[in-house]
């Protein structure tokens, strides 16, 4: 098993479809954890009468197994044969959608889970669409609790037709529907007899087929600085490069200034380097005395992002306090952070349903999409989040606190 | 070039202290000399050119291993480090121990004295070497997690983080803690100790049987069965143990939830 060889994937769904006790079932079955994690899962289950419950090798907060749900976004490690998985598991309780959005913005793939007997539920909707609007295209759907329903594919055939008619609605395209039961084991990491009517992967097999984002250093230079230091009597300019591949000597541009300047060093601590290459965090010094600060973006100058202040985008707002139209607040994308209000707010959409409550509206609810407009004070440098999404994706800041996500539309 | 598995969690905690840095500037760095915080520390002189712009706290319950008394002091001096000491100074001359239990000992020994550090300082961000893979507890935690002015952890309440856009300071809440390294696991801890050639207390290495697979006060750390007396080794035996990492620190074991209890009071 190699590290470097590494996926990360979130699992969403509908509260009490198994999140967490598929999470739990598959590290059991496949003997990834310590011993004395499966007696404190054993010894926590039998102080509260119940059978072996998986779920709590991941919920750990006392609330979490009292109620049994999860509050908040975990993440585990488990390895595959193959690979090394960085599991991320979210709430299904619409109370905490937005720690289900915190776990899901870090992942490279989904799994939705249906529950069998339930059908497609509320966020079974709202979890599938927000994987939508996070850009996060590869998703498995497994539909559990088939022991709930006696392993009848019949119903696995119902509910499976149900979900794929939402998801298409959504552009989602699944890669696998997999039959599971995670309370029993069944086609998690073992197969079963039961369901000899199915001949497709195990959910565990299906991991495996899952592919890594591609790193972006195959794209023209975007490198947002983060701060300035002052090394050695040196101004060192640090941030991380978001796409491309910065090296010495190479012409570039700062934008919003225009200024035009040469990479006269790299620097790393402890390292001679004269190139670094998209996800690195690096220093590097120039050739004239441009001026910069965080907030600006070096680019190449043929591939120069958008400067604008007006953008279309969509949001999800997710703060208990609405947002009104033309209310002061912040948008940060990368290291910028500008003043801007949403000065149209074009459509106000159910993020379950995804039914239109109103044109041309004057405010947004907590768990509401929006098509909107936004004007920034300031120009801000932004690229359509389908071409890039670094320099696409954002989140609306209001009295200091995270309100919301979006995405360039343009 | 493709970046490796630890080349990408370096890159991740060198954006985040970067981040914290930017946005608080009145930082510092709780060292508790450990692997963990040792990592941390070394990250946080590559991120900062070797050089670390605030000061590096450790919190003393007075029970430390000698060895992490000797290493704080020949490194703090290696690496030019602003050192701070904090120490509940009242509560150890009054005899705190853990023999009035591991609950009470870690609150007032190291809870209340980092309160008080705080206090005196000011501190607006602090920086911590906590992982998610150490305990059930942690696997919660956020990159930037806010501490109200009763250093309460808000657990069922954390600000969303997206896409590396982390929580500012608001008016009400006391501090940021800034967690660098919650996406490593123990064995990247070693595999990136072996690789920077960083030096590590001696306590993790087998001696006649024995290591510590974590250290902190030598009253309340137990040694597992080992034989691994080189980073290699201890390598070999994180791919193959079934022992968790935290199995010899009293504070996990009293009951299930003393780490959430401790933790919502402001434990690290």
């Amino acid at each position: 098993m190699d590290s470097d060889n590494t996926l990360s994937f979130v699992i969403v769904g509908h509260i009490d479809h198994g999140k967490s006790t598929l999470i739990g079932r598959l590290l059991y079955d496949t003997q990834s954890l310590p011993p004395d994690r499966i007696e404190e899962m054993k010894r926590a289950s039998a102080d509260r009468g119940r059978e072996d419950e998986f779920a709590y090798l991941l919920d750990h907060l006392e609330e979490e197994r009292q109620q049994g749900i999860t509050v908040d976004t975990t993440q585990v490690f488990f390895n595959s044969k193959s690979r090394h998985y960085v599991i991320i598991d979210t709430p299904g309780h619409v109370e905490f959608v937005k720690n289900m959005i915190t776990g899901a913005s870090q992942a490279e793939a989904a799994v939705l889970i249906v529950d069998v007997a339930e059908g497609v539920k509320e966020q079974t909707k709202r979890h599938s669409y927000m994987l939508s609007m996070l850009g996060l295209e590869q998703v498995v759907v497994v539909f559990n609790k088939m022991d709930m329903v006696d392993y009848s594919q019949e119903r696995f055939e119902e509910v499976k037709n149900d979900a794929l008619q939402w998801l298409g609605s959504i552009n989602i395209k699944p890669s696998l529907c997999i039959p599971i039961s995670a309370m029993k084991g069944n086609n998690v990491a073992n197969r079963c007899d039961k369901m000899q009517w199915y001949d497709g992967p195990t959910f565990l097999e299906s991991l495996d087929g899952l592919n890594n984002i591609l790193p972006a250093e195959n794209k023209e230079l975007l490198l947002p600085i983060q701060d300035v230091y002052k090394v050695d009597d040196k101004r060192v300019n640090v941030g991380r490069i978001e796409t491309g591949v910065l090296k010495q000597d190479q012409e570039v541009e700062i934008v919003p200034t225009g200024l035009k300047t040469k990479i006269k060093s790299v620097e790393m601590f402890l390292e001679e380097r004269d190139s670094a290459v998209a996800s690195e965090c690096v220093g590097f010094t120039t050739s004239d005395a441009v001026f910069l600060e965080r907030g600006v973006v070096v680019c190449q100058s043929d591939a120069k992002p958008n400067l604008t202040d007006t953008i279309s985008a969509s949001v999800f707002w997710m703060s208990k306090k609405p947002l009104a139209k033309d209310e002061r607040i912040s948008i940060r994308c990368a290291t910028q952070e500008i003043s801007c209000k949403i000065q149209q707010i074009k459509e106000r959409i159910n993020s379950s349903t995804l039914e239109v409550l109103e044109e041309d509206a004057d405010k947004l609810e907590n768990l509401e999409v929006a098509e909107v407009t936004i004007k920034t004070k300031k120009p801000i440098a932004v690229k359509e989040f389908s071409d890039c999404q670094e320099l696409g994706r954002f989140v609306l800041v209001r009295d200091q606190n995270i309100c919301a996500g979006g995405i360039v539309t343009l | 070039m493709a970046l490796t598995h630890l080349d990408k969690l370096e890159n991740q905690s060198i954006y985040i202290i970067r981040e914290a840095y930017n946005q608080f500037r009145n930082v510092a760095v709780l060292w508790s000399i450990g692997k963990d915080s040792t990592t941390l520390l070394w990250l946080v002189r590559k991120a900062f050119f070797g050089k670390i712009p605030f000061p590096v706290m450790h919190i003393d319950t007075s029970y430390k291993f000698q060895e992490i008394y000797d290493f704080r002091d020949k490194y703090a001096k290696e690496w030019d480090l602003d050192l701070k000491v904090a120490r509940n100074e009242e509560q150890i001359a009054a005899g705190m121990s853990h023999e009035k239990g591991a609950f009470q000992c870690c609150n007032e020994l190291k809870t209340k004295a980092l309160k008080m550090a705080i206090a005196e300082h000011k501190f607006a961000a602090l920086y911590l070497g906590i992982r998610r893979d150490e305990h059930g507890i942690r696997a919660k935690e956020r990159f930037f997690s806010p501490r109200d002015e009763d250093f309460e952890w808000d657990y069922k309440n954390q600000p969303p983080e997206l896409w590396d856009q982390y929580k500012n300071k608001a008016a009400d809440e006391e501090h940021i803690r800034v967690h660098p390294l919650l996406g490593w696991r123990e064995i990247d801890i070693w595999e990136y100790i072996k690789r920077e050639k960083m030096p590590t207390v001696e306590l993790y290495f087998a001696k006649k049987g024995k290591r510590y697979r974590s250290i902190g006060c030598e009253t309340c750390c137990m040694p597992v069965e080992s034989g691994a007396d080189t980073i290699d080794k201890i390598v070999e035996e994180l791919k193959t143990s079934k022992i968790s990492e935290r199995s010899g620190r009293a504070q996990d074991k009293e009951d299930d939830y003393m780490m959430q209890r401790l933790r919502s009071l402001g434990y690290m």
